[in-house]
This record gives structure tokens, C-alpha cells and sequence, in this order.
């Protein structure tokens, strides 16, 4: 039983319907009662009510549900003549007519017939448009309830979801949106009065999330308002409400994916070994779905699509707000782009102490945020308009206004509200655009939608009106000749909008008055006179064209008025169409110091400097070294360089490229996958962070390459990339390539979990024992794993153990004392591998023979030590005697901020254990290189090696060295002239920017507090937020 | 050189490294490029010093009697001993060992709780400092918002009573950070508004101190109140722990409102505010040269330069470098300022005269002049550049300290295991 009236001058169905409806299935008397009460307490008419009796069974009820009363068929036909119909984006119908029955189109068009029984209205002056279809909705799911807080609980390994279910918490491809969707009009209704008709809705919640459906917004039984049950299927890097431990990183929720991937293929094949698996099986079904993928940035995009690559799945990404930032790669991705119109708030910098807390590139977006959709058209990728994300729905439509006034074409903006949502989830047949056949799903609107003053009058939902506005549906502006008797008669002309008018009796002078309409009645109040002491004040109905009533004139006798409809009046052209705002320019990467145009590769000359080539020529003095080509190409005394750039060396030194050998700059949402003892399937490589001011930091401390290592937490942690600064470039750009890959390995206490509290005792290993076993499990798994035939289930945690077994992998190990570090080695002797280096090695010292005859290499610290209980013994001699005793030693930093005075590092072995200069430096540079099967082509200034290369003003060991010039791959990535430019253009970007934000302030636009957003910095200990740079905590 | 000779004897285990017995014959240390540490350099150069006090310093002194010890440096370069600021020296062993943390006392204002008493002599990380040249310490308690009193020691003592070199120096205010996230701030709600909320707390707190000390008598004697009696009289400093401007601003209006000697230790943006702070009297504790901007968009060398900032606005500063065993690289962040503005002159006074100035210690020590302590180390090349820097003799109150330590202990036994020299 659906109430229905069409005198409601209210948004949508009154609370007094959406109540009748929910009661629906209670006892008539006890309903017509409540209602009624409900009505007089809102002091409604009693014709309202009435109306509402008469009317309260409906057309489309479905045949199975008995009706509780008298039935009331109808066929709801209607007919809107005389509209502009915009049937689609491309499709512009003058003077038409829309026809629609029982919640469908049956006909468009100008000739459109108009059956004897519609309903007919009349909209001239009005737009029809498609009601907007919204592919990223949760409309009519309840939250997802999060478990109780992870913080303080013991660590869960394996999913809480009771049933036939998967091992994964995160992973609930099981959940279908139609099975739990329930109607919610108090959600609907701001939705209907951005727009939107349709929505595409699923719970939005975990890695995988199961299936979503397609609902109308009408305010209907489910049964009638879905209309597609499964029509796509949803993922993100979010493990959501998933009380599991594990993923609780990124790259731990991307190896997920990857792993469950396999396993649903194994599954289908295979599925006996596994029993049941509903989450698998459902994964599987849903994979013929259109596959959404929700992001929280623009590398998130990219890492969703490159999951998607691996695996033969073309995502649709849910955008997180900047992809714009990075528009080429977007491009690349060939997804269609689902983008939310979630432009951040301009912040309050009036105090400039506040101001200070706000990065240059978080005011940069703040610019140019708003043109992510324009961004998007320009670059032809195929996108739509969500309003998931607004804080507040209503905003929606000034928030694509906002869009298209930073140029986004309006056309594209309906397109990417209709006709594209709808073909991407396969339902264009059914919503999208006015054709016959189609929901009766469409706006009605005083003008060109996106135009600021037009006002959306009614959204039509299946078929159901839903007045969002009724105001100025009648629109009476124009001139009226007004005839009060007894009286005189005057011009009145009646102007403003459609939905406020204004009134102002026309004589000598214009003399404003008072005009109000509600429905069908109008009052006004009328000066005669200029400073009239009372007005006349008429009251009556409008008519069609002519208005009558009575009223009281200025003394207060009763009168009779007509008005008399004369003539329209000329609109005021307004021309004023604002410009589209001029926008910064846009950085690379995105951050203050970040290039406008990425810097070339040039031939260098670099004359005249005291040259460490780290070869067997040693320091050479006032040497010329020649860079083509990004490699090293000549050195010697007076070399000429045809047109390469000169850098004059005179009185520097000149250097081989720092190299980090363990480093956690660039890194993204985490660096331990500290779930798990063993995790050897995540990639730090899935997570690099190519904005992390880090890099530009290191590279003006002289480092050209760094190797980002997965944290400590586990004896087996995730796979390590090795990057080179290449400020500006992409992840993939910053990575080596055609570089033996590595992993990293942990020992002592923080495998063992010995500081992370007394929760943690739970996790094996608990002591140096287990550790031991988790290795031998580990690798006599990934034996018998080599064994098994080729139907075996993939498992990609043992395939990165085997590639270590066939040396194809190799690994750094953290590692303190030196029972531990013995241990390791006796393990990979007897599965016949050698383990290639450890980091850290703060007892190294007291094993260097061993160490030397396994062929392990060190990575060390300088001189650090006290710091937890494993590190009592750690010396500043340890790195110069397991050099002396012929280790490959380097030293590393483990440290964003070390990292940039590494060299000063590798200095400290001269004055500890007297190392000489050269050997010292090579510490930082050479052997880094060895140590990362890098050294044929970094680590020393030879012919034909990479052109990474250091200028520094002093003895690069000096404390007061500083990097003038820093090159990787014969690219300048670092100047001292540079980088005051770079500053200058912070402060007056920044002013510019500021200025901006003071402006919006003062316009009245809400503002909100400037506050301190740290960067994250990680050491390797860091378990899930890293830690906050900067200000010392 | 009988330094060096003294360290390879001694090289017994940590236990035995004793503190050294008063001064009981002159030291001539000739042939030394003396940095006084107020800006002037004397090459060949000759110091003396008698009863542990500086006797001579020039290069043309008196001849030495025939009962002192004349070691000619050959060059050698004698400074100032260095002075940390701001350490949880003694008060730590092990940072992540519960067992060994006694730097953080619970409760939001401490003033009555003294650091002193807890430092521990025997910590095995006081070694490695010395012999890097670090003679003395401030050990500052670090907990809650006023954490309690800091004293200067000489790290060469059998009990904390011993190493006492002024007791109880300054009351240390932690301002709660005005911005979320803190380790000392408030998080979540309104953050900046809390933080302020507990400033005047604080300020509330001093204000009915005050006026209890006014008073003799009271029926309850309130400890926390009388521990800010010194604090008042001006016989301490308040030191401010604090790094953003309107933060450094609480700092100055305290002063201001209740006539203190006020120092700020961090001052991570001291440089935004230079000109009020010497204007105001502020002296500042810099926080480490070796950090990272606190802002993305910071200049890449800020914390490099601050320093030559401050000193070029008239600023009395020093150098910190937060922890412990961080802190024998103190010399090393003073060399990072000077190849950042300072003059390295400047830069030695920034870790040693200036030092003591803000400590309330310069009448006794942080140069090398006649009358005061002889607080000295001597380095074969340029202390603050650690590819020179090595410490060949220290000597505190003229005791020549014993520079052997567990760390070279531990290098001597694995030298002779591989037989490396």
C-alpha cells in the first residue's frame, strides 16, 4: 500500500507516507488512525488527509502480497508535453513530449501520442533530463560493524566469519549487497535531490567485497526498487572491518589479492583438496562481473591496475581525488574512472604560524582538485561522477558546477552521469538515457541543469514523482495590469526567479512591493505611493494568466482585484559566465620541491676535480671526467666534451653515487607486513612512494640509489626493491631494473616480539630457538613445494623461497648478535645457499671469520648502539674490522635522516678503527654496490659504468663536505643554484596560494583549521603507521 | 704521548676503568693549538693548570717547576671540554629495557622530582662519551608537562654525589604540543585547544606556587610549591621544551609574567622568531643540527643552519643532540653548523661556552681561561669533523680521565682473535 498524492508541496513522500508504507502490513483501522493522528499533529489539512484515504493503494503492488483492502489498480500514465527533453548527452529534443507507464518510458519525443488516459502536464520552459545513475554507492547497506579494537587484543591469524568460508577476514566475495539491502528514504532523499535515480550499491567493505546491486532510489518494497542483483563486483587495498592481523599493510593486502587470485583458478580446478570454499567459489562467479576497485589516491590506481594486468582484469577505479596528478599514467591504465567530487575545503591560514603547518602540495590540491574531471575529459579517459565521499550529498550538484566551472564540458558531466555508470555495469538498457523501454527515471528542471539558477523541480523515480523543489513551477513573472475595485488600476511587473519572485508597482516611480505564493494562492502587498504608510494588501489565486481575489485597500476597506497577465519580460542577458580559473602549474612528483618539467639527460664535462674512482687508479687529482649518455664515458686530464654542459670541479670532489643498502624512504601505508612470521610474498616494489620529499632530501646529501627494505618484524618479511632518485619519475621509473632481486630476512628480538608488549607472546617464534625453525620449516616447505607437479596450488610465499633455494633470490638479513647470525648461516649451508648479506650486523665482529668464509657481506651501522638489549655490544670498530678481516662491508643507514650524511657515516670508521679515506668511502659507495650485484654498473667512477656521480665541496669525508652537484644517470637531480630556485618558488607559490585561501575565507566560503599532517617516515621497526618526521616526539 | 699510552694499559674490563684521584701535580700541555672556546685560536700554544684549575694559557708562559708534567702535544688541537644539554644520560641503559628507564616519572607537573639522584655513575654509555671529548652533562627528566629538575654532572665520578657539578640547575616544561599527534600533546578532539588548556593549567599551577611562597606558614606543606621556591628566587632557569612559534610565544610570556630565566630546548623554528627571542633575553637550546626539516617545504639544510641564524640575531644557543649514547656525536653536529654559516670558532663555543652560559656554569667552566676548571680534551686534528677527530687525553677538574670504554675493550679482544692490528 503506497500512499500517493500530488499536491505535495514537500521534498519527496511526506515522513506521513513513508510511515503508511512501513506499517503497510498492520491492521487497517490501527494504520488510518495513526496516520490520521499523525497528520493532526502536523496540522495538515483535512483534505489532505482525505486524499490521501482515498488514494492508498497503488498500481504496481505485486500479485503475491494480499492487499489489505479494497484493490486500487492503476497504470500511473503520464504525459509532460511541451518540454526540452535531453533523451542523452548527445540527443536535445525541443518542444517534446515524455510519455511513461507503470514506471516505464513508453514513448519521447516531439510526436510522441499522448494516450487518452495520462495524466497530462504541461512543461513548457522546462528541461527533462535522465535521472543520474551513481556507480559507488553502500545506499540502503548498514555499516559494517568493526570488531572489537585490535589494539589491545591478542593477534587473530585466521578469520572470525563463521560458515564454509575462506581463511581470509578480508576477503568476503561471499557478501551479495542484494541479500542485505533494505530501502532507507532518509538516505535516499538527498540522494534524489542531487539527481540520482539509480544506484549502484554494495557494502563497502574489505579486499574483496562481493557482489553489488543495482536499486532505484524510489521509495519502494526491495523487491520492486532492485533492478539488477549482481551487477558488478567490488575490491580495494582496505581490509575494512577484518579483525585478522593479516594484511596489515598495503603490500600485505596487495599480496592478498595476488594469492587469492591463484587460488580461486586452483580452486576451480583443484577444489576437492580445499573442502568447501564459499568465498572462493563466490570469487569465482563474480569474475564475470564488471570488477570496481576502490582507491584512496593516484598510486593506488596504479597498483590496482597492475594487480588487474597480472591477472587478465580491466578494473574499473574508483578514484581517491588526485589522479590528475599523474594523468598520463591514468591514461595508460585504460580503466574507466569512477571519480568522487570531494574537493578539499580551503583552510584557515589567516594566522601565519597556522599557515605554516600546511604543505605547499596540500594547497595545491586544494587548486586543482576541482579540476580532476576536466583533467580527465581533456585526456579522452572514459569517467564517471559518484557522490560517494561528500560529506554532505546536497553538495553534489554545486560540486559538478564546480567542476564544469574549472572546465569540465557540461555534456561530459551528464554523460559521465548517465550514459556511462549505466554502460559500465552492463544496465544502459535499462537506465541512462529517456528511451522507450527504459525506467521512468528523469529530472524536471527550470533550465539547463548545471547551470547555477536552475532549479531541479522533481525527480521521477520509477515512475514515482519526488518533488525536490516546488517552488516556481508556475512560473508568473512578467506584467500584470492590476484592477482593484473599488480602486485604481496600475501596472505591476512581477520579476526575480521562477521559485522568488519580487513585485514592484510601475509608476513615476517603481515602487517595490511583496509577492507570496504557496500553490495556487498569492498574496501581495502593494505600495501606491512612494513612502506609503500602509500598503494595499490583496489576497487570491492564480489563475491561468489572470489572477483574482479580494483584499483591503490602504484605509481598510474591503476590495475586489484582478490581475491581468500583459506581456513576458525580457530576461537580462547575463554574460556572466565566469572564466575558467587560471591553476599553478602542476609538479613532478607532487611536492613543493617537485620539478615542472622533469630534467633531461645531458653529456657532462665535469673539469678539473680531485676524482675517488674507487678503481685502482685511486684519488686522482685535477681530473676531467665525461659523462654521454648517462654513463661514465672518459677520464683523464683536459678531456674535451664537444658540446657537453662543463661543470667546473675546480677545488671539489668528485665522487661515486651514495648508495643506501638499507633504506625505508618512498614507501607506502606501511613498511612491516608484521602479521606473520613469514611473508616472503609481499613487495616493498608493490608500494613505493615516488612523492616522499625524502628522496630530494637524500639526493642533496649526495645518495643516488637506495635499497627499501621491508621492516624487521618477521624472520621472513617482504621482498625488497632497489631504487635509483630519479626525482619526478613513477614507481616504475624509480626502480632498477634487470637487478637480482632480494629479500629480507630478521632475526632477535624484534622476530621474537620481545618489545611490542605483553599481548604479543602468542606469535611463534618466541626466542631465538624458533626462529631457527621457522627458517628450516620455511625452506623444507619451499623443497617439497619444488616437488610437487605442475597442478600443485601456487603459492607465492614459496615460490620467493625458492627462487633463494636456486639462488635466484637473495637475502639481506637484520641481524644483532652473534649466535644468531651463526644460526643463519648453518641454515643456509645445509639447504645449500649462501646468505648474502646482513644488515645491521652489530656483533658482526665477533663472527667476521665465519661471516668470510660463508661469503656473507655486511651492511652496518656507524656507531649505534644502546638502543634495546641486543645491541649492548655493538662497537664503532665493528665496521673496520670486518672489512679488515675481508668482509664486504658497507654501511646503511635505516634512517631518512642518516641517509643524507652517509658519507660522514663512512667517515666515522677512519676515526674508529682506522680505516683509510678510501676504503672508508667505498663503505658508502662500492661495496653498497657489491653487495647489491650492482658494482658492473655503480659504485666507482670507471668507463662505462652508470654516470651517478657526487660533486662535493670538500673531502666527501669531511663533516663539512657538502653535495654541490648530485647526477644519476647523467641527469642533474640536484643542484645548489637549483634548489634556491626551487625555494624561491616554494615562498612566492605559497604566498600565492595563501592569498587564495584568505580570499575564500573572506568570500564566507567555510574554512577549516590548518593543521599539522606529518609526513610518514619508517624505520624497520615501525610495525603499521611508521612515525611522524620533523618535530621530535 | 702518555694519553695514548694510558688507554692501551688499561684496557682491563669496563669495572676497572676508575674515576681519576685529584690533580696533584701541574700539567704543562705545550705545543697544542689551544681553541679557548670564545673564539680564540692559539697555535703553539702552551696551557697549564694546577689543583684542577687553569693556571696559564698563551704562548708564553711561565716555565714549568720541576714537579709537573709537561706533555708536548706536537700539534695536537686542545679544546674546551664539551657539554651536553638536555640528556637522559645516567637515567637510561637500555631504551627499549623497562628495567633500565628511569628518565619518566608519572604525573603531568613534578617540579620536587630530581634527576640527580638517579643518575647512574656506573652506565657504561658515560665512557663513550668521554672519549669523544663530552666532559659534562645536563641529565634532564623528560616526563609529564613539568617533569622535574635537571642537574649538570662531570662524567667522571664514583656516585652521583661526586659528579655534581651544579645541582639542580633548572625546572623543565614540556609545552603539550598544539598539534595532534604528539607523543606529549593531546590527540584527537581539539587538539590545539587542550594543549592551551593544560599551558594554563600550568601557568594556573605557578601562579598559586607564588602565592603560597608568599606565605611562611601552612597548615599542609605542599612539595610541589616548594620546589619552585629556587625557580622564583631565580637560583634555577625554567627550561621550555618546546619547538613551534605560538609554542616558543608561551615560553616567552611566561618569563614575562613571572620574571624567569627562561631557555628553550628545541626551538626547531627558533629561527622563524630570532629577533624577539634576543630582544626578549631567550636564551635557546637547539635541537640536533641532524634532522629532518620539520616541514616538507623547509629548506633541505634548515636544521643545518638554524644555528648560523641564531647567531647572526644576537641569540645565546647551544647545540643539543637528543638521548644518550646519541650524545658523543655532539662535537659532529656542531661541525654540521659550522658548514652551514657558522665559523667553526663559533660553532665550538655553540657546544661549550654557550653551553655553560645557559646551564648557570660559565663562571666555572666552557673555556679555556685561567681561573676556571681545567675541563679539557685534546685531539690530534679537528674535534668536530669526526674524520679527524680523535681524543688522545681528557681532563676533568685536571683529573686526566681515564678514555678507555667497553666498545674499545671489545675491539681490542676481536683484534687479537684475527690477529689485525
Amino acid at each position: 500500500m503506497i500512499c500517493y498524492f500530488s499536491l505535495s508541496t514537500k521534498s519527496g513522500p511526506s515522513k506521513l507516507e513513508t510511515y503508511m508504507k512501513k506499517a503497510s502490513e498492520k491492521p487497517v483501522k490501527a494504520l488510518l488512525s495513526r496516520c490520521l493522528a499523525y497528520a493532526m499533529n502536523r496540522r495538515r489539512s483535512k483534505l489532505l488527509v482525505l486524499g490521501l484515504l482515498a488514494s492508498a493503494t497503488y498500481a504496481q503492488a505485486q500479485e503475491t502480497f494480499p492487499v489489505n483492502g479494497i484493490a486500487d489498480p492503476r497504470e500511473k500514465c503520464f504525459a509532460f508535453t511541451h518540454a526540452t527533453i535531453v533523451k542523452d548527452p548527445q540527443t536535445v529534443l525541443n518542444n517534446a513530449t515524455l510519455v511513461i507507464r507503470d514506471g516505464k518510458i513508453v514513448d519521447v519525443g516531439p510526436a510522441a501520442a499522448i494516450p487518452k488516459d495520462a495524466v497530462v502536464l504541461d512543461c513548457k520552459g522546462k528541461y527533462i533530463y535522465p535521472s543520474f545513475v551513481d556507480a559507488f554507492s553502500s545506499y540502503g547497506l548498514a555499516e559494517p560493524k568493526k570488531g572489537a579494537s585490535a589494539w589491545n587484543a591478542p593477534p587473530q591469524f585466521l578469520s572470525n566469519t563463521k560458515g564454509a568460508y575462506g581463511w581470509n577476514q578480508a576477503i568476503k566475495s561471499e557478501v551479495n549487497a542484494v541479500d542485505i539491502f533494505a530501502v532507507d528514504d532518509a538516505k535516499a532523499t538527498p540522494l534524489r535531490e542531487a539527481g540520482f535515480g539509480t544506484v549502484l550499491t554494495q557494502q563497502q567493505d574489505g579486499v574483496a567485497r562481493g557482489t553489488a546491486a543495482l536499486v532505484t532510489l524510489a521509495d519502494e518494497r526491495e523487491n520492486k526498487v532492485i533492478i539488477r542483483e549482481r551487477a558488478a563486483a567490488g575490491y580495494s587495498f582496505n581490509k575494512g572491518s577484518s579483525t585478522q592481523n593479516y594484511p596489515n599493510s598495503l603490500m600485505g593486502a596487495i599480496a592478498l589479492l595476488r594469492q587469492t587470485y591463484l587460488d580461486a583458478q586452483w580452486y576451480k580446478n583443484q577444489g576437492s583438496k580445499e573442502g568447501v570454499n564459499l568465498s572462493l567459489q563466490a570469487w569465482n562467479n563474480n569474475q564475470q562481473l564488471p570488477q570496481i576497485f576502490e582507491v584512496s589516491d593516484k598510486w593506488d590506481a596504479l597498483r590496482a591496475d597492475k594487480i588487474g594486468d597480472e591477472f587478465g582484469v580491466q578494473y574499473i577505479i574508483k578514484a581517491g581525488g588526485n589522479e590528475y596528478q599523474r594523468i598520463n599514467e591514468m591514461a595508460a591504465t585504460k580503466a574507466t574512472f569512477i571519480l568522487p567530487l570531494n574537493f578539499p575545503g580551503a583552510l584557515d591560514v589567516e594566522d601565519p604560524n597556522d599557515a605554516r603547518l600546511v604543505s605547499l602540495a596540500s594547497m595545491k590540491h586544494w587548486e586543482m582538485a576541482p579540476s580532476q574531471p576536466a583533467v580527465f575529459e581533456k585526456a579522452n579517459i572514459p569517467f564517471c561522477l559518484t557522490a560517494a565521499e561528500l560529506s554532505d550529498t546536497r553538495q553534489f550538484l554545486a560540486n559538478v558546477r564546480k567542476a564544469i566551472e574549472y572546465g569540465l564540458s557540461p555534456a561530459k558531466a551528464l554523460e559521465a552521469l548517465t550514459k556511462t555508470p549505466a554502460t559500465l555495469i552492463k544496465s544502459y538498457d535499462q537506465v541512462g538515457s529517456l528511451d522507450a523501454g527504459k525506467l521512468a527515471n528523469f529530472l524536471i528542471t527550470s533550465g539547463p541543469i548545471f547551470e547555477e539558477k536552475t532549479i531541479l523541480y522533481q525527480n521521477w523515480v520509477q515512475g514515482h514523482k519526488y518533488t525536490i523543489k516546488a517552488d516556481g513551477w508556475n512560473d508568473v513573472r512578467g506584467q500584470y495590469t492590476v484592477s482593484v475595485t473599488p480602486g485604481a488600476t496600475f501596472n505591476v511587473e512581477v520579476k526575480g526567479s521562477p521559485a522568488s519572485p519580487s513585485i514592484a508597482v510601475i509608476q513615476a516611480d517603481t515602487l517595490a512591493g511583496k509577492i507570496d505564493i504557496d500553490g495556487k494562492l498569492v498574496t501581495l502587498s502593494l505600495p501606491l505611493a512612494k513612502n506609503a504608510k500602509s500598503n494595499l494588501r490583496l489576497s487570491g489565486m492564480l489563475g491561468t494568466g489572470d489572477w483574482t481575489g479580494t483584499g483591503v485597500d490602504t484605509s481598510g476597506n474591503p476590495v475586489k482585484w484582478t490581475a491581468k497577465f500583459v506581456k513576458t519580460l525580457p530576461e537580462k542577458a547575463e554574460n556572466k559566465k565566469s572564466a575558467t580559473p587560471v591553476l599553478g602549474a602542476l609538479y613532478y612528483p607532487f611536492n613543493g620541491y617537485g620539478w615542472e618539467k622533469l630534467p633531461q639527460q645531458q653529456d657532462l664535462l665535469i673539469k678539473n676535480a680531485t676524482v675517488w674512482t674507487n678503481e685502482k687508479d685511486g684519488i686522482l687529482q685535477q681530473t676531467d671526467v665525461l659523462i654521454r649518455n648517462g654513463k661514465i664515458a672518459q677520464i683523464g686530464k683536459n678531456l674535451s666534451g664537444g658540446n657537453a654542459r662543463v661543470i667546473d670541479g675546480t677545488g671539489k670532489h668528485l665522487s661515486a653515487g651514495i648508495i643506501d643498502e638499507h633504506s625505508h624512504i618512498a614507501i607506502s601505508a606501511g613498511v612491516n607486513e608484521s602479521s606473520q612470521s613469514v611473508t616472503a610474498e609481499v613487495r616493498i616494489a608493490d608500494v613505493i612512494n615516488p612523492d616522499d620529499v625524502n628522496i630530494y632530501r637524500q639526493l642533496s646529501g649526495g645518495v643516488t640509489a637506495s635499497h627499501l627494505l621491508h621492516g624487521s618484524a618477521n624472520a621472513i618479511g617482504g621482498q625488497s626493491q632497489l631504487i635509483k632518485l630519479r626525482w619526478g619519475q613513477s614507481a616504475e621509473g624509480l626502480k632498477v631494473t634487470n637487478w637480482d632481486p632480494f629479500i629480507k630476512f630478521a632475526l632477535g628480538e624484534n622476530v621474537k616480539q620481545s618489545n611490542w608488549g605483553d599481548r604479543n607472546t602468542v606469535r611463534f617464534p618466541q626466542t631465538r630457538m624458533g626462529v631457527e625453525q621457522v627458517y628450516v620449516d620455511a625452506f623444507t616447505r619451499a623443497r617439497e613445494y619444488e616437488k610437487k607437479g605442475p597442478n600443485r596450488r601456487r603459492d607465492l610465499e614459496l615460490d620467493a623461497l625458492s627462487e633463494i633455494l636456486n639462488h635466484k633470490r637473495f637475502i639481506t638479513c637484520h641481524s644483532y648478535v652473534q649466535s644468531e647470525i651463526n644460526m643463519l648461516m648453518h641454515v643456509a649451508d645445509s639447504f645449500h645457499f649462501r646468505v648474502n648479506t646482513f644488515t645491521h650486523i652489530l656483533e658482526g665482529y665477533k663472527v667476521a671469520d665465519k661471516m668470510k668464509a660463508h661469503g656473507a657481506g655486511a651492511g652496518t651501522f656507524a656507531d649505534w648502539w644502546a638502543y634495546k638489549m641486543e645491541v649492548q655490544d655493538a662497537i664503532p670498530y665493528n665496521a673496520a674490522i670486518m672489512q679488515k678481516v675481508g668482509v664486504v662491508t658497507a654501511i646503511n643507514s635505516d634512517d631518512a635522516e642518516m641517509a643524507r650524511r652517509l658519507n660522514q657515516e663512512a667517515a666515522k670508521t677512519v676515526k674508529y678503527g682506522g680505516l683509510s679515506e678510501e676504503d672508508a668511502l667505498k663503505l658508502v659507495t662500492l661495496n653498497p654496490a657489491r653487495l647489491l650485484h650492482v658494482d658492473n654498473r655503480m659504485g666507482s667512477i670507471k668507463v662505462g659504468k652508470d654516470a651517478d656521480v657526487v660533486l662535493w665541496t670538500d673531502n666527501p669525508l669531511s663533516i663539512y663536505a657538502k653535495a654541490a652537484v648530485t647526477i644519476v644517470d647523467g641527469i642533474v637531480e640536484f643542484d645548489r643554484e637549483t634548489d634556491l630556485q626551487l625555494r624561491s618558488r616554494i615562498a612566492s607559490e605559497r604566498n600565492r596560494l595563501i592569498q587564495l585561501m584568505l580570499a575564500e575565507k573572506k568570500k564566507g566560503s567555510p574554512v577549516k583549521k590548518a593543521t599539522y599532517v606529518p609526513d610518514e617516515i619508517y624505520h624497520c621497526e615501525d610495525l603499521q603507521g611508521g612515525h611522524q618526521q620533523g618535530i621530535v616526539y | 704521548m702518555f694519553g695514548l699510552a694510558m688507554w692501551l694499559h688499561s684496557a682491563y674490563a669496563q669495572e676497572t676503568i676508575s674515576p681519576a684521584g685529584p690533580q696533584q701535580k701541574p700539567v704543562f700541555l705545550t705545543n697544542a693549538v689551544i681553541h679557548v672556546g670564545n673564539g680564540q685560536v692559539i697555535e703553539k700554544g702552551t696551557i697549564t693548570f694546577d689543583k684542577g684549575k687553569i693556571t696559564a694559557v698563551g704562548t708564553s708562559v711561565a716555565a714549568a717547576p720541576a714537579d709537573a708534567t709537561v706533555v708536548d702535544l706536537k700539534g695536537q688541537h686542545v679544546y674546551p671540554g664539551i657539554i651536553v644539554p638536555d640528556s637522559d644520560l645516567g637515567l637510561i641503559e637500555f631504551e627499549s629495557v623497562r628495567a633500565t628507564i628511569d628518565v619518566r616519572e608519572v604525573g603531568e607537573i613534578n617540579p620536587s622530582v630530581r634527576s640527580l639522584i638517579a643518575y647512574n655513575t656506573d652506565s657504561k654509555v658515560i665512557n663513550t662519551l668521554r672519549s669523544n671529548g663530552i666532559l659534562l652533562a645536563q641529565v634532564t627528566p623528560q616526563g609529564g608537562i613539568i617533569s622535574g629538575t635537571s642537574s649538570v654532572v662531570q662524567l667522571d665520578a664514583w656516585n652521583w654525589e661526586d659528579a655534581a657539578y651544579k645541582v639542580d640547575n633548572g625546572l623543565h616544561f614540556f609545552i603539550p604540543r598544539q598539534n595532534t599527534g604528539g607523543r606529549r600533546g593531546p590527540n584527537g578532539g581539539d587538539a590545539p585547544k587542550t594543549a592551551l588548556d593544560q599551558v594554563e593549567g600550568v601557568r594556573a599551577f605557578f601562579r598559586e606556587a607564588k602565592a603560597y611562597l608568599q606565605e611562611a606558614k601552612h597548615t599542609a606543606t605542599n612539595l610541589k610549591f616548594e620546589a619552585m621556591r629556587p625557580l622564583f628566587k631565580k637560583e634555577q632557569k625554567l627550561f621550555v621544551h618546546c619547538d613551534l612559534v605560538k609554542e616558543m610565544l608561551v615560553a616567552i610570556d611566561f618569563a614575562k609574567e613571572f620574571d624567569l630565566d627562561v631557555t628553550i630546548v628545541g626551538g626547531a623554528d627558533s629561527w622563524q622568531i630570532a629577533d624577539l627571542l634576543k630582544q626578549s633575553n631567550i636564551s635557546v637550546i637547539l635541537t640536533q643540527p641532524h634532522s629532518l626539516p620539520i616541514m616538507q617545504d623547509d629548506d633541505v639544510d634548515q636544521p643545518y643552519k638554524t644555528a648560523a641564524q641564531l647567531q647572526k640575531a644576537g641569540v645565546l644557543f647551544c647545540l643539543s643532540n637528543e638521548g644518550f649514547w646519541q650524545q658523543r656525536n655532539l662535537g659532529f653536529e656542531a661541525g654540521t653548523a659550522a658548514a652551514y654559516g657558522l665559523t667553526k670558532e663559533e660553532a665550538l663555543s655553540a657546544v661549550t661556552i654557550n653551553a655553560a652560559k645557559i646551564l648557570g656554569i660559565d663562571k666555572m667552566t666552557g673555556t679555556l681561561e685561567v681561573g676556571k676548571d681545567a675541563n679539557i680534551a685534546v685531539s690530534t686534528g679537528d674535534m668536530l669533523d669526526m674524520k679527524s677527530s680523535v681524543i688522545t687525553q681528557a681532563f676533568i677538574q685536571g683529573r686526566e680521565i681515564n678514555l678507555d670504554n667497553k666498545q674499545k675493550q671489545l675491539s681490542e679482544k676481536y683484534i687479537k682473535k684475527y690477529g689485525l692490528q
